[in-house]
């Protein structure tokens, strides 16, 4: 075991080859490094697995927060199938995610690439403002465009008006609302993927920018066919990581428009806080839980899969 | 005849100088204008946010809109102090943001370690859980979560806010990504002089991992005071309310009273914006890559 690691076969080498010795030793690289993690596991094996199992579990009763939970098999997953509330639910998260995640990569890459900029002027200053919509709560940052979108009071209908235009319906019209969602989601989470490319960004060799100038490439043409490539690893990451937490968005559609108009925009996530909570349908709610978290699984080892063939490595 | 001579060399060179100046300003516009225009967007609504903040009441309706407020008041401000118990909320808050970035900090750098330093299946099977919460967001597992809390005797109480959220991924991989680029060479000349495994990592790694830790402490700062969904299942008492939960008690209203809210939630944000100013260079000029190797 010890002879794979390189830190660990130095030392018994140095020490004098005793046998009791020699056993603490390899005793010590075995308990330290126990040690130096079974809080975290115990902290996964409470807060992560279990809950995971149990809700594994609950899902296959009728559990409804009292009594003996009844064993009802997999009537709950049945029933999810024809639900329509939880369809609409999921279709409302996949659009979500469809249009703000690409929006939202657009957006950060772009902010990276302007302040990579070498001929670009006040990058300090600017940095700190791209990222202060990062200290934002998504309940603050769903007030903030509540406020921006407001129908008869918001400023963004206001401009409308005074270019002579009709305000629109931003908070009745249930793809408005939307949309609205979608800007808000793409201005809160820009400036930590920003953060990702910009390490991206710096780790392309300059090199490859001076040849192409050479050859006469334009800044498009080395964009395309330099920067691309080369941060593809980072773009597979920020895309995977961007997705799974548009997927169980919450906080921020809350305050925006709480799922409204009615239920319409109502998300997976605010689904099961319904169902688990409000109707204390714990059964239901875990089997519907476990359906995101299936689907979760699915994008993530789908764009794993994409990202090695790429040449990316976790 | 000897000044014409003179002039021209002059001339020809200073408008080779014009040019080339010319030339770097024209190529500096563009990513200059395009960087601005992007600045002015994201700061947008955070000030017009800020800016009607102070505006009275009536004027927060009246078209035409002004940017600036007509008259500046501190009315909306005053009212949310009314309404809401700022201070209690502020010192919850507090204590959930801080007692939690500590732990997060220490456990993810300790486990970071062990995962960059040693191998053995124990560790390997770690690394897999771990890799697997990136994936499997657990909150959204809400009841069964709920439950555990409850049951360990933690419902309505900070602690059960606090003890789920210490573990992230990210701090792990943050951790490990940097302690892999630590020369093993380093552990094996303190082993050699004596030091334990134990001593090793606090003697150190730990004094190495500074930055780092400091990176971590801010952003889990930053998740755990503007975090929503657990503290809203685990607090039912008013009393032990976080912020984003008050704020939320405020926006969920029938009519919301935008005054309040526009200051409360300014109010809000104060914190954490003293704090990346103060600290800013730590998280804009780290290298954030969570495990990923370019």
């Amino acid at each position: 075991m010890t002879a794979t690691i390189p830190a660990a076969s130095a030392a018994p080498a140095a020490e004098a080859p005793g046998r009791p010795r020699k056993r603490r030793q390899f005793g010590r690289y075995r308990l330290a490094p126990f040690l130096f993690t079974a809080p975290t596991a115990i902290l996964f094996g409470l807060f992560f697995l279990l809950p995971a199992v149990l809700g594994f579990f609950y899902s296959l009763t009728n559990y409804r927060g009292w009594g003996e939970p009844e064993f009802v098999g997999i009537a709950n997953y049945i029933e999810l199938i024809g639900d329509k509330g939880f369809y609409s639910a999921l279709g409302r998260t996949f659009l979500y995610a469809l249009i703000s995640v690409p929006l939202g990569y657009a957006m950060s890459l772009g902010m990276a690439v302007a302040l990579q900029a070498a001929r670009a002027r006040g990058k300090t200053a600017a940095r700190i403002i791209f990222f202060l919509p990062w200290l934002v709560s998504p309940i603050v940052t769903g007030v903030i465009w509540r406020w921006m979108f407001g129908e008869s009071f918001g400023f963004v209908n206001f401009i409308i008006r005074g270019l002579g235009g009709e305000g629109l319906p931003w908070s009745s019209n249930a793809d408005l609302s939307l949309f609205v969602v979608v800007l808000a989601s793409a201005w809160g989470g820009a400036a930590f993927n920003m953060l990702l490319f910009i390490a991206a960004l710096n780790n392309v060799p300059q090199s490859y920018y001076e040849a192409a100038s050479l050859d006469g490439a334009n800044g498009w043409q080395k964009f395309v066919s330099i920067t691309l490539p080369s941060i593809a690893p980072t773009s597979v990451l920020v895309i995977l990581l961007s997705t799974l937490s548009q997927m169980k968005e919450f906080a921020m559609i809350q305050s925006l428009n709480g799922g409204g108009p009615g239920t319409q925009n109502r998300l997976v996530v605010q689904y099961i806080y319904e169902t688990g909570f409000q109707k204390s349908e714990i059964g239901y709610a875990s089997a519907a839980s476990m359906v995101l978290l299936l689907i979760l699984m699915i994008i993530a080892i789908i764009q794993l899969r994409i990202s090695r063939k790429t040449g990316g490595s976790w | 005849m000897s000044t014409y001579t003179l002039t021209v060399p002059d001339e020809k060179q200073a408008r080779r100088q014009r040019r080339k100046q010319q030339r770097r300003m024209g190529g500096g516009v563009l990513p200059t204008t395009l960087l601005w225009v992007i600045a002015v967007l994201m700061a947008f609504p955070l000030l017009w946010f800020l800016l009607s903040s102070f505006k009275p009441g009536s004027e927060l309706f009246s078209y035409p809109l002004s940017f600036l407020p007509q008259q500046w008041t501190l009315d909306g401000y005053e009212r949310a102090f009314e309404r809401i118990d700022f201070g209690k909320y502020l010192l919850n808050t507090t204590i959930v943001a801080t007692v939690t970035t500590v732990f997060t900090v220490f456990l993810c750098a300790v486990t970071g370690y062990a995962l960059a330093k040693y191998r053995n299946p124990w560790l390997g099977v770690l690394s897999l859980c771990i890799l697997s919460m990136t994936m499997l967001p657990g909150e959204v597992i809400l009841n069964p979560m709920f439950m555990v809390v409850r049951d360990l005797g933690l419902y309505n109480s900070l602690l059960g806010v606090i003890v789920p959220s210490i573990i992230t991924p990210t701090g792990v991989f943050m951790f490990r990504q940097f302690f892999v680029s630590v020369p093993d060479e380093l552990i094996q000349a303190a082993r050699i002089d004596g030091a334990s495994e134990y001593g090793i990592f606090f003697r150190i790694m730990v004094p190495l991992a500074r930055p780092i830790m400091l990176t971590l402490a801010i952003v889990s700062f930053q998740w755990r005071w503007n975090d929503y969904i657990f503290p809203l299942i685990i607090l039912g008492d008013p009393n032990k309310f976080t912020l984003q939960i008050a704020l939320r008690a405020l926006v969920g209203a029938e009519n919301i009273d935008w005054s309040v809210l526009l200051a409360a939630s300014v109010l809000s944000m104060i914190p954490l914006v003293v704090l990346y100013l103060v600290f800013q260079r730590y998280i804009t000029d780290s290298n954030i890559n969570t495990g990923l190797k370019d």
